[in-house]
């Protein structure tokens, strides 16, 4: 698998987003299985997101993609890249 | 024979497909994970005899944790896979089918929660994805059964799929992004007030809030149809069959058939719950202390996994299992461990690592109390007062917190974080939870009142060997110093092993003072699992684990009521 890189302008990891902001995914980190298991749960390059909640003390953060809600952990949040949308 | 295997991702209705098609009793719930073995059905197709397999749920062919593993496996022995797909979160689901299309078995799809779709404004175009995808799809509603006699029909003309015109190193998921594309459409719906409420269950100060709210009417709840059960209906009963039994009692001669039918008279009469006999404590414990609450928890805990809260409440506590080496999916384990250890154990399959899972179950098999055994302790700590119930939970509480923080940093191996999806609300559908419950009692009543019988008899056996007594006399001593309990208390302790619930109703007649049977109970459900839930232990942990796990429940055991004695005995 060849990983393009691209830099896209804004990009932040969606950990760094607050509860309530909207996003679109750009690009996901880590290994392939990794990959493929967010891609399961719907989380691909191009969705918009929603971030539902965010848990205090590095706790699981819960988003919203096509109106299914999905929580995962904080060390995962920190391998999706997204851009704020307004 | 045909083999069929119902594959899909997690909470798609599989089992509720399977229910539909086989005539079968299955648990199913609103939550990711609840079948975690699979289970095998028959069904008659044009004649023919078929068996039909239900899968736990799986995102896809390679496993992420022991459930999926068990799915995975029957993918071999089939002949012909039904891929169930939620027609709510299509494009997630058909990632797995794309994997499926390519083992080279003959398919077909059951496009389920179709009137769920329908009601959030998604349309998708049956025809369109038949083509695409070169295998039947059919619209199903489990729950109602519609579409169900379709995709029964449909069986027939299964054939396997050509290959996808694969445009070269396209990933599945990009693919699954085309043909959604096509053939999905989905109304724009705006965020109203009622989601918001909805989120307000998953979020941080909110969520815990709720939580405490929910978990303390369930609470209230069970006591409420517990105690109502008791007083209204077994209490009159069981007064009613004192009569005919102090009659055969009379009628009978003293002696060995006696002891083990009626057992010892209390103060020169029956007395169902101390008599230790068959007909009286080996009935009155499974049917009237411990029934009544089995049958409230069932209903509470129905209503509970049945709305969709569960998801949400692993979410809130995430934070506080996370640190205990879990993360918040073992709040399932535990929450069925507090109706029976042995479902508790097994729905630790959810959880992906080794270490997580052993965790998980050692922590369920030594602090969480099952059913049976927290009706018992109500039953017998309850005239002594609520301070004295509170600190055996309290206990079991601090051993669950304390060792949990031990085994995460003494346990070998990985954790992995949370990542888990949220299936929406539902409302619950009375005659489903009603099913349900009544499928959990009929089961505890099966798998219960053998033993309790084996128990009672057990005890008497032992009692006229002279065994207890050879016992007692040797380890009096040791109880008394570590414990600051009786020799006479080992027989429950030896007879835990068999019920915990008859073994807490066997301390009654010792005339303990009230700290004396805290400490007694709170032992009785640290120092060892029952004879059931070891057997699963055995089976989910193999040997090794099993005796380091069981090591550490003599250990906690020894240590914990050593300190309640310190501090409640002068």
């Amino acid at each position: 698998m060849t990983v393009k890189k691209v830099y896209i302008m804004n990009e932040i990891l969606i950990s760094h987003l607050l509860p309530g902001e909207n996003a679109t995914i750009t690009a996901l980190r880590g290994g392939c299985g990794f990959q493929n298991r967010l891609r399961s749960f719907g989380i691909t390059e191009g969705k918009k997101v929603r971030i539902v909640a965010k848990h205090p003390l590095s706790g699981p953060l819960v988003l919203e993609v096509e109106h299914r809600q999905v929580t995962i952990g904080r060390g995962m949040a920190q391998k999706i890249k997204v851009t704020r949308e307004a | 024979m045909k083999t069929i295997v119902l594959i899909g991702d997690p909470n798609v209705g599989k089992s509720v497909l399977f229910s539909r098609l086989t005539g079968v009793d299955v648990i199913t719930s609103n939550y990711p994970g609840t079948t975690v073995d699979y289970l095998k059905g028959r069904m008659v197709i044009h004649g023919e005899p078929v068996e039909i397999l239900d899968a736990p749920g799986t995102y896809s062919l390679e496993a992420a944790n022991k459930a999926e593993e068990v799915a995975l496996s029957l993918m071999d022995r089939t002949d012909l896979i039904v891929n169930v797909v939620d027609a709510t979160s299509l494009e997630r689901c058909l990632l797995l089918t794309v994997e499926l299309l390519e083992k080279r078995k003959p398919v077909i799809i059951a496009l389920n929660m179709w009137d769920e779709a329908q009601h959030h404004g998604i349309s998708i175009n049956v025809p369109e994805l038949e083509k695409l995808l070169q295998v039947p799809v059919v619209p199903t509603v489990a729950i109602t059964g519609e579409g169900v006699k379709e995709l029964i029909d449909r069986l027939d003309d299964l054939r396997i799929p050509d290959r996808m015109e694969n445009s070269g190193e396209d990933q599945a998921w990009i693919r699954v992004g085309h043909i959604v594309r096509k053939v999905q459409t989905i109304a724009h719906r705006h965020h109203t007030f009622r989601d918001r409420i909805v989120d307000a269950t998953v979020k941080p100060v909110t969520g815990i809030f709720a939580a405490i709210i929910i978990l303390f009417s369930l609470f209230w709840l069970v006591r409420f149809i517990g105690e109502g059960f008791i007083r209204y209906g077994v209490e009159p009963l069981f007064k009613l069959y004192l009569v005919p039994l102090t009659k055969l009692s009379s009628w009978m001669e003293p002696g060995f058939i006696h002891d083990v039918l009626i057992g010892t008279l209390i103060d020169g009469k029956v007395d169902y719950l101390q008599s230790m006999g068959i007909l009286t404590t080996g009935l009155f414990v499974p049917l009237g202390m411990v029934l009544p609450y089995i049958i409230a928890f069932y209903f509470a805990l129905a209503l509970l996994e049945d709305t969709g809260y569960l998801p949400r409440l692993a979410t809130v506590v995430d934070n506080v299992f996370h640190r205990l080496g879990m993360h918040g999916h073992g709040v399932i384990p535990v929450l069925l461990g507090l109706g029976c250890n042995v479902p508790g154990v097994l729905s630790a399959r959810g959880l992906e690592t080794r270490k997580q899972r052993f965790i998980a179950i050692t922590l369920v098999s030594v602090s969480v109390p099952c059913m049976a055994q927290t009706a018992m302790i109500f039953g017998v700590l309850g005239h002594s007062g609520a301070k004295f119930i509170l600190l055996v939970f309290g206990t079991l509480l601090a051993v669950f917190i304390f060792l949990g923080l031990l085994l995460n940093r003494m346990t070998r191996g990985e954790s992995m974080e949370i990542f888990l999806d949220i299936p929406p609300y539902r409302r619950p559908c009375m005659l489903a939870i009603v099913k349900k419950t009544w499928m959990r009692v009929r089961w505890f009543l099966a798998e219960a009142v053998p033993f309790l019988f084996l128990g009672v008899l057990a005890v008497n056996i032992l009692n006229v060997l002279g065994v207890i007594h050879y016992v007692s006399i040797h380890v009096t001593p040791f109880m008394k110093i570590w414990f600051g309990l009786p020799g006479e208390a080992v027989p429950a302790l030896l007879a835990g092993f068999l019920r915990k619930d008859l073994a807490v109703g066997m301390l009654v007649p010792l005339g303990l003072s009230p700290e004396q049977l805290t400490i007694a109970v709170t032992v009785l459900a640290l120092y060892f699992p029952c004879v059931a839930t070891f057997a699963v232990l055995f089976k989910e942990l193999g040997v090794k684990d099993m005796l380091k796990s069981a090591a550490i429940m003599v250990s906690t055991a020894l240590v914990a009521g050593g300190i309640m004695r310190l501090l409640l005995i002068k």
